[in-house]
């Protein structure tokens, strides 16, 4: 196993049905079949001995697991996989309101993995054009001061398989936001795939789509917040009023 | 479940791919939740979701930790969706996956009745979910678009295995295994369907679409004749 590749996503042990078989009595049935070239077609996603086993990690390598695991929640958002909420739960948070955009940059995804240096130079990049990481995203909990956008040295050089960074912006900013994330992204050695949420008009409109379009990047899939969320006792605050050019 | 978000495939590929989320919000909807979960999952079952998933616990798709040899030849369909809606414990995710938007639209509708309080996502194609919510009697409330990947696209596979991978966006089906399942496809040495079972297992979240992984398997491998 080569400890620098493996992220410590532990689905090797989780995924993976197992037998409990003999380890030698396998070796032997496999060695026997080789002398006879001869192969067997097992079912894929079995470990025969059940040999796989999740090791204790500490730190720094445990921020590899809180990354990669999805079984595993992130302290300081409680949330299992990225944890993250983003606009999945907008109507009982307000976190995006009319005429703003929500953005999750998310490094490493689709399985390709990253480095916490790769997600420092985005982020230091983002913190020049002054933006706002969102408080409660565990990235920002990993920046000793989130004004700068630096991720703390000594996990640097940590691999995990996806992490996301999310700041909210004006709409207006929509386009030079997209242009910085690319920029960036086109010098680090990994994928970053971006994410932009907005609330929509009460009609259900959504004022995204223009500037989108407008930009030039297509758009046709995405994640639909149905507003069926109930926050009891707190009212939506109203939104500001806001020109979208 | 960003996880959900960055699904790899043209429009066309994804126009039966539905996923519908349920959750709560930290310390503000969280308390007492665990009924509303389960009641989401319960009426899910009533419309025949192709996969159905608890992020905390995995999705009805799950390995087995005691399997014997007979395995290899006669493995029982080990789905449980029963098991699943009552092991259901704690404030989570809880998800459906549907392949058609008759079913979409009746779940939403019953969805939208029970008033359950907690925030529903439909993860698709963005034009499709607003038009099928419409027609449940439902004004969305906030939309994220996917814009795609940027950066070292070169670390990318082809389209077919990055379409499969995708559907597990947490990455817990590697590229290699992804491809391997299409080769043995072509093959003839497992069907799409046997295929599409053995990654739905390694998709803890459960919300990965079995039936849009036969139809890739079967392209593949009708390219593969052709």
């Amino acid at each position: 196993m080569d400890q620098d590749r493996c992220v410590e996503c532990f689905t090797c042990y989780r995924g993976l049905s197992t037998e409990h078989l003999n380890p030698t009595m396998v070796r032997t049935i496999r060695k026997v079949f080789g002398l006879l070239r001869m192969r067997f077609d097992p079912e894929p996603d079995v470990c025969p001995t059940a040999a796989i086993e999740p090791q204790e990690l500490s730190w720094p390598r445990i921020v590899r697991r809180a990354f990669s695991d999805p079984l595993v929640p992130h302290e300081s958002t409680g949330i299992h996989g990225r944890g993250t909420e983003e606009v999945k739960t907008n109507d009982v948070t307000f976190r995006v309101g009319e005429g703003e955009a929500g953005f999750t940059i998310e490094f490493g995804r689709p399985t390709v993995s990253t480095r916490f240096s790769d997600i420092s130079k985005m982020t230091e990049a983002l913190a020049k054009t002054g933006v706002e990481f969102e408080t409660k995203n565990p990235v920002t909990h990993l920046m000793p001061d989130p004004s700068t956008g630096r991720i703390r040295e000594d996990i640097l050089e940590e691999r995990v398989l996806s992490a996301i960074v999310e700041i909210k912006t004006r709409m207006e900013r929509v386009p030079e936001m997209l242009r910085t994330v690319t920029d960036v992204a086109r010098g680090l050695d990994t994928i970053v795939a971006i994410g932009v949420s907005t609330r929509c008009s009460p009609e259900g409109e959504s004022a995204l789509e223009e500037v989108l379009r407008r930009e030039g990047y297509p758009f046709w899939r995405g994640k639909t917040n149905l507003g069926l969320g109930r926050r009891p006792a707190v009212p939506e605050p109203a939104p500001e009023s806001v020109s979208v050019p | 479940m960003t996880n959900t978000l960055h699904r790899y495939g043209a429009p066309e590929t994804l126009e039966n791919d539905f996923i519908v989320f349920a959750m709560s919000s930290r310390g503000i909807n969280d308390r007492g939740s665990v009924s509303k979960f389960q009641e989401f999952l319960s009426i899910a079952q009533k419309h025949n979701p192709v996969n159905l998933g608890d992020a905390t616990k995995g999705g009805v798709f799950r390995p087995s930790k005691s399997l014997n040899p007979l395995a290899h030849w006669f493995r029982k369909d080990e789905r449980d969706p029963e098991r699943l809606v009552a092991h259901v414990d704690q404030p989570t995710v809880v998800s459906a996956v549907f392949d058609n938007r008759e079913a979409l639209t009746g779940f939403l509708k019953e969805v939208r009745e029970a008033d359950l309080g907690l925030s529903i996502n439909i993860s698709s194609l963005t034009g499709r979910a607003d038009e099928v919510a419409r027609e449940a009697g439902i004004t969305r409330h906030s939309v994220e678009y996917s814009l795609g990947f940027f950066g070292a696209l070169d670390k990318l596979p082809d389209r077919a295995t990055l379409s499969l991978a995708t559907m597990c966006g947490h990455g817990m089906i590697s590229f290699n295994f992804a491809k391997k399942m299409i080769d043995w496809v072509k093959e003839g040495r497992r069907t799409p369907k046997e295929a599409s079972t053995y990654m739905a297992r390694f998709c803890t979240c459960g919300i990965f679409n079995t039936t849009r992984s036969c139809s890739i398997l079967n392209d593949c491998s009708h390219r593969n004749r052709g």
